[in-house]
C-alpha cells in the first residue's frame, strides 16, 4: 500500500517552489474589481513610461530597428560603460558571497549570544539609502574622514594617507555593505532549515567534511544562493547612488550614464536606448535565473531551526566564528558608526605652515551640535536652494503620500492573492507586480520624464509625481508583506474563535484585525522606508526647489567645505536613525520572513 | 570481544540525562533491537555509536578497540534515519553509490554492487529512478539498501518503519528481517515498537529515561520482565500493589484483590537492590507489585487460585478477546483466544489460573534495579 498518502504528506513539507497544480478556475468578478486599481495603476505609472522609453528608442530608428542600439554600442565609451557595469556588478557580487557565505554558515548552524543583533544591523543597512551609505564610508574613510584624521594626527602626515572615495574599492566595499544581508537571509535562512542529517548521512557513509559540504550541503544551497546572486548582481548591476558618490567621475556604470545624459547633456533618445539595454539585461538574467532554479531546486523537507541549531562548543570554532563576526561588524558597524559620531564631533584643521594646499591635520575638538544647527539655516538665500530644514519636510510629506498610496493599492492586490492562491488570474498578475522591483530607479524616473509630460498625463507640476515614483518602488515590498499576513487568517482561525462563542464582531477585532494591523505597519514601514532613501529616481523627476534628503545630502556631499560636509552627516545620520527605526518596526511586527521577495 | 561493545555511557544536555551508564554488546551477525518510549534515550544512543554526537562517561569499542576521537565517517558504520534523508538531488543509483564513491570503490565494481543492493532490497532496475518519486516504501528500501552498500561492519537503524501506515510497516518487517539475515548483518534496531523489535531481533534492549532496564532474548523479555515498568511497557497491565510476608518458607501476597498463599518455589523471587536474592525461609514482610498476567487466566474454575469478578465490558479483538473484569472493585484486563465465550457486561464470572504460569513478583523498591544482563 505504497500509496499517494505518504506522498501527499511528504509533499506537504516541500519547498513552495514546487510548481501549483494547473487548475484552472474562472476569475471572479470581485477579484477583477479588486485587481483594477493596482492594474491601472501599473499600466499609467509603469507600462506606459516604459513603453515611452521604447518609443523614444525606436524614434530614431532609421531602417532598422535595432540602428540605435547598433548606434549606442558601436561608441566606444558606452560600450566601456557597460563592461564596467557588468565586471563591477560580478566582482561585487562574488566578494559579497565571499562575505557572506560564512555569515551565512555561522548564522544557520549555531545559536549565540547577539545574534539577533547581527541580523538586525545587517538588515537595517539594507534599507539604508545610498546616499547614507556613501555618506558613512566617507565619513570613516574619505579624506575628511575619522581613520585618515587620526592617521594624519597621530603622525603628522600632511595628505590624507588612505585614497578610498573615488576608487573602486569604495564601490564594491559598499556594494557589499549594502547587499551581505541578502545573502545572510536568503541563504542563511534556507540552511538554517536544511535538515542536519543531510550532512549526518553523507558523514555515515563515510564523507568528510570537505565532501559533505561539496557534494551534499552545497549543492542543496544551490538555489538559494544562486537567488542571492542573482538579486545581488541586479542590484549592484543597477546601482546608483554608490557609483555617482563614492566612485565619482571617472566610474560610469549604465544608472549613472543614464542619468548624466537626461540630467547634463539632455540627450534623453540615448538615455532611452541605454535603460533598454539596462531592461533587456536584468531581464535576460532573471528570465535566464528562474529557469536554473527550476532546474536546480530539490523538495526538502525543512526542518525547525530549533533542531538544526547548535552552541558553539571548540575554542577553534570560538576563534572562526569571532572573525566572521568581526568581519561583519567591522563592514556594517564601523561606517555607521563613524557617520554618526563625525556628525556630532568637533574637527578643527591645525593651522598648518607647512602644508601648501592649505591642508592640515584635523583635530578631534569634542562633541558639537553646530552640524544640526546649521540644518535650519539658509545661508544663500538662493532661488533652488531648501533649507535642510525644508527637504526633511519635503521628504516626510512625500514618504507620508507614498504610505497611503502604496498601501491603498497594494491591500487589494494583497487580498486576492491571498485569497485564491491558484485561479488564472492570480497566477498571471502575480509576476507583473514584480516587475518593478526588478527595473532600475533611474529608468523608472526617465520613464516618468518621457511619458508623464504631456496632456493628458501632464505630471510634471504635480506634488504627487515623486510619490507616485515612490509607491511603483513600494509597491512589490507592500504587496510581499500584505499577502501572507493576509494569507494566515484562515476561516479555520475564524472558526475556531466562532466555535469559543466569539460572534462575528469579536472574532474581527480579535483575530483579523490584529493580524491584519501588523501587517499593515509592516507595509507602512517599508513603504515609508523606501520613499525616504529613494534617490535613482527621484534625482531624475524631483523639482528643484523641493529636494528631498537624500537629494540635499547629495548637493551637500558635491560641494566643497567643512560645513557643507557636516550637515550632509548631520541629514544623513538623521535619516539613517529614521531608517534604522523603520526596519527595526518591519523586524518586529512581519509575520513571514524576507525570503518571500 | 569481538563487535560493537558499550561500556558505562552517560550523557547529558543541559538538565536532563539522556543516558545513565549504559552498557551492552552486540555479537558479530546479531540483530539488536534498543527499545522504548520516545525520549528514552536510544536515538542519543545511536548518535553517539555512529560517532554523530560525544558521550560525556563511557566508552564504545568495536572488536575491543575504542572508537573514542575517530569521526563518523571513519567508522564504517551505517545508519538508517528515521525519515530516510535520502539525497534529494542525486537519483537511486547516486543515493546508493555515496557511500562506494567514499570508499573509493571502481565504477564496474560500484555499479555492480549497487545492481546487488536492489536487488536484495526487492527494486531491481530502480537505479535511474528519481527519489523524488518514490512511494514510502520504495524510499524505505532504497534508504536500506545505501545503508547496505559500503558493506557497513554495524547497521544502525533508527526507526525506520517509524513514518509509514501499519500494514506497509507489518510487510516490510518481515522483509528487512530476511534482508538483515541474509547478508548476515550486525545490527542494531531502534524502535518503539514491540512488535517490530520481538519480529526482527535477537535480543532486545529495554530502556527507560536513559538507563537500561533489561536486556533479553524477545521469549525471556516477555515471559519474566525484570521490572514493573518492562510489565506496563509490554502490556502487562494488571500490576496489583500488596505486602509480602513470608513464613515457613510459604509467600501470602495481599492485595486488595484477595490474598495469594502460593507455596515455596512456585514462582521465582526477584532480586534485590543488591543483586541477592530474597532468602524465603526468613520470616519477613515487604511492599511488592504482584503481576497477573492477562493470557494466563481461563474462565474455568480449574487451576489452584481462583478469583471471582463481575464482566464490566469485552472488546473483539480479532485473534483474541479482551475483557475487562472488575474483581473486588478493581478493573482487571484480560484476553482470552476467540474461541472461548466470553460473557456478557454485568455477569458473573470465575477465574482460574497456576502462579507459575500467571503469577509474578516485584520489589517495589527494586523497580528499576535489575539492570544487569542474566
Amino acid at each position: 500500500m505504497d500509496t499517494r498518502v505518504d506522498r501527499d504528506r511528504a509533499a506537504l513539507k516541500y519547498l513552495p517552489a514546487m510548481p501549483h497544480q494547473a487548475r484552472f478556475k474562472r476569475p471572479r468578478l470581485t477579484s477583477i474589481l479588486l485587481w483594477l486599481a493596482p492594474l491601472i495603476f501599473l499600466l499609467l505609472f509603469y507600462f506606459y513610461p516604459l513603453g515611452s522609453i521604447l518609443g523614444m528608442s525606436f524614434a530614431r530608428a532609421q531602417g532598422s530597428i535595432l540602428a540605435p542600439f547598433i548606434e549606442a554600442l558601436s561608441s566606444a565609451s558606452i560600450r566601456g560603460v557597460l563592461w564596467f557595469t557588468f565586471w563591477q556588478a560580478l566582482l561585487s557580487t562574488l566578494l559579497t558571497l565571499a562575505i557572506g557565505l560564512p555569515g551565512a554558515y555561522l548564522l544557520a548552524r549555531y545559536e549565540f549570544r547577539g545574534k539577533s543583533i547581527i541580523k538586525a544591523l545587517t538588515g537595517i543597512a539594507f534599507v539604508l539609502p545610498t546616499l547614507v551609505v556613501a555618506a558613512a564610508f566617507n565619513a570613516l574613510l574619505g579624506p575628511q574622514g575619522l581613520v585618515n584624521s587620526a592617521l594624519m594626527s597621530t603622525f603628522g602626515l600632511q595628505q590624507p594617507p588612505i585614497h578610498f572615495t573615488n576608487t573602486l574599492t569604495a564601490i564594491l566595499i559598499a556594494h557589499m555593505f549594502y547587499n551581505t544581508t541578502i545573502v545572510l537571509r536568503l541563504v542563511g535562512d534556507f540552511w538554517s532549515r536544511l535538515d542536519p542529517r543531510l550532512g549526518q548521512a553523507a558523514a555515515v557513509l563515510g564523507a568528510n567534511k570537505w565532501s559533505t559540504l561539496r557534494r551534499i550541503t552545497l549543492p542543496l544551497l544551490l538555489p538559494a544562493i544562486a537567488s542571492a546572486a542573482l538579486l545581488v548582481f541586479i542590484f549592484t548591476f543597477t546601482s546608483f547612488g554608490v557609483i555617482l558618490v563614492l566612485g565619482g567621475p571617472q566610474f560610469a556604470t549604465l544608472e549613472t550614464e543614464i542619468y548624466y545624459q537626461t540630467v547634463s547633456l539632455f540627450n534623453l533618445p540615448l538615455a532611452a536606448v541605454l535603460a533598454l539595454i539596462q531592461l533587456v539585461c536584468t531581464l535576460a538574467l532573471t528570465i535566464i535565473y528562474t529557469r536554473l532554479v527550476s532546474g536546480l531546486s530539490r523538495p526538502l523537507s525543512l526542518r525547525p531551526t530549533h533542531i538544526t541549531q547548535r552552541k558553539i562548543s571548540t575554542w577553534r570554532g570560538r576563534f572562526l566564528a569571532g572573525i566572521v563576526i568581526l568581519v561583519l561588524m567591522g563592514l556594517i558597524v564601523a561606517p555607521l558608526f563613524a557617520l554618526g559620531f563625525r556628525s556630532i564631533s568637533n574637527f578643527e584643521r591645525t593651522e598648518s605652515s607647512t602644508a601648501r594646499q592649505g591642508y592640515g591635520a584635523p583635530v578631534w575638538r569634542g562633541f558639537t551640535l553646530e552640524n544640526y544647527r546649521q540644518l535650519n539655516i539658509n545661508r544663500r538665500g538662493s532661488l533652488f536652494y531648501a533649507s535642510p530644514a525644508t527637504t526633511i519636510a519635503v521628504s516626510l510629506g512625500y514618504a507620508g503620500a507614498t504610505v497611503v498610496l502604496a498601501i491603498l493599492l497594494g491591500l487589494p492586490a494583497a487580498w486576492v492573492l491571498s485569497r485564491r492562491r491558484s485561479s488564472f488570474l492570480n497566477r498571471s498578475l502575480d509576476p507583473l507586480l514584480m516587475l518593478p522591483l526588478g527595473t532600475s530607479a533611474v529608468t523608472l524616473g526617465l520613464g516618468f520624464i518621457v511619458a508623464l509630460d504631456k496632456p493628458p498625463l501632464d505630471l510634471r507640476a504635480s506634488p504627487l509625481l515623486v510619490p507616485l515614483a515612490h509607491t511603483l518602488v513600494a509597491f512589490p515590498f507592500v504587496v510581499r508583506s500584505l499577502t501572507p499576513a493576509l494569507r494566515s487568517i484562515s476561516p479555520r482561525l475564524r472558526e475556531a474563535a466562532a466555535v469559543m462563542g466569539a460572534n462575528p464582531r469579536t472574532v474581527f477585532r480579535h483575530v483579523d484585525l490584529p493580524l491584519v494591523a501588523r501587517a499593515l505597519l509592516v507595509a507602512a514601514a517599508f513603504a515609508f522606508t523606501i520613499s525616504l532613501g529613494e534617490f535613482g529616481a527621484t534625482a531624475l523627476i524631483a523639482r528643484p526647489e523641493y529636494p528631498t534628503i537624500p537629494l540635499a545630502i547629495y548637493r551637500l556631499i558635491t560641494r566643497p567645505g567643512m560645513q557643507n560636509y557636516g550637515q550632509a552627516l548631520a541629514l544623513s545620520t538623521i535619516l539613517m536613525l529614521v531608517a534604522g527605526l523603520g526596519m527595526l518596526a518591519i523586524e518586529r511586527f512581519r509575520i513571514a520572513d524576507i525570503g518571500e521577495f | 570481544m569481538n563487535g560493537l561493545s558499550i561500556t558505562n555511557v552517560h550523557k547529558r544536555f543541559g538538565e536532563i540525562d539522556a543516558l545513565i551508564g549504559v552498557s551492552f554488546e552486540v555479537a558479530p551477525g546479531e540483530i539488536v533491537a534498543p527499545l522504548g518510549p520516545s525520549g528514552c534515550g536510544k536515538s542519543t544512543l545511536l548518535a553517539i555509536i555512529a560517532g554523530l554526537d560525544s558521550s560525556d562517561q563511557g566508552d564504545v569499542q568495536w572488536d575491543g578497540v575504542s572508537l573514542a576521537g575517530i569521526p563518523a565517517h571513519r567508522r564504517d558504520f551505517g545508519l538508517m534515519f528515521q525519515d530516510l534523508v535520502l539525497f534529494p538531488h542525486k537519483n537511486v543509483s547516486e543515493n546508493i553509490s555515496f557511500g562506494l564513491q567514499m570508499q573509493h570503490v571502481q565504477k564496474e565494481d560500484a555499479d555492480k554492487r549497487i545492481a546487488e543492493v536492489l536487488e536484495l532490497v526487492g527494486l531491481p532496475g530502480f537505479e535511474e529512478r528519481d527519489v523524488n518519486t518514490l512511494s514510502g516504501g520504495e524510499a524505505q528500501r532504497v534508504a536500506l539498501a545505501r545503508s547496505l552498500a559500503p558493506r557497513p561492519r554495524l547497521l544502525m537503524l533508527d526507526e525506520p518503519l517509524g513514518s509509514l501506515d501499519r500494514s506497509l510497516r507489518e510487510r516490510l518487517v518481515f522483509d528487512l528481517r530476511d534482508i538483515l539475515r541474509q547478508s548476515e548483518q550486525t545490527a542494531l534496531y531502534v524502535t518503539h515498537d514491540q512488535e517490530e523489535a520481538f519480529t526482527l531481533a535477537d535480543r532486545v534492549v529495554l530502556m527507560n529515561t536513559g538507563r537500561i532496564e533489561q536486556i533479553d532474548t524477545p521469549q525471556d523479555l516477555y515471559r519474566r520482565p525484570a521490572s514493573v515498568f518492562v510489565a506496563r511497557f509490554l502490556g502487562l497491565n494488571n500490576l496489583l500493589d500488596g505486602t509480602l510476608q513470608t513464613h515457613d518458607g510459604n509467600m501470602e501476597v495481599i492485595t486488595q484483590v484477595g490474598r495469594f498463599l502460593i507455596p515455596p518455589h512456585e514462582i521465582d523471587l526477584p532480586r534485590l537492590k543488591d543483586d541477592k536474592y530474597l532468602d524465603s525461609d526468613e520470616d519477613d514482610q515487604r511492599p511488592v507489585t504482584l503481576l497477573l498476567r492477562p493470557d494466563a487466566v481461563s474462565l474455568k474454575a480449574d487451576g489452584s487460585f481462583q478469583l471471582y469478578g463481575t464482566v464490566q465490558e469485552t472488546t473483539f479483538r480479532g485473534s483474541t478477546c479482551r475483557a475487562v473484569i472488575l474483581v473486588n472493585g478493581l478493573p482487571l484486563r484480560f484476553d482470552f483466544p476467540a474461541a472461548v465465550s466470553v460473557p456478557g457486561a454485568g455477569e458473573a464470572v470465575t477465574l482460574g489460573f497456576e502462579a507459575h504460569q500467571a503469577l509474578q513478583l516485584f520489589f517495589v523498591d527494586s523497580a528499576s534495579s535489575s539492570a544487569q544482563d542474566r
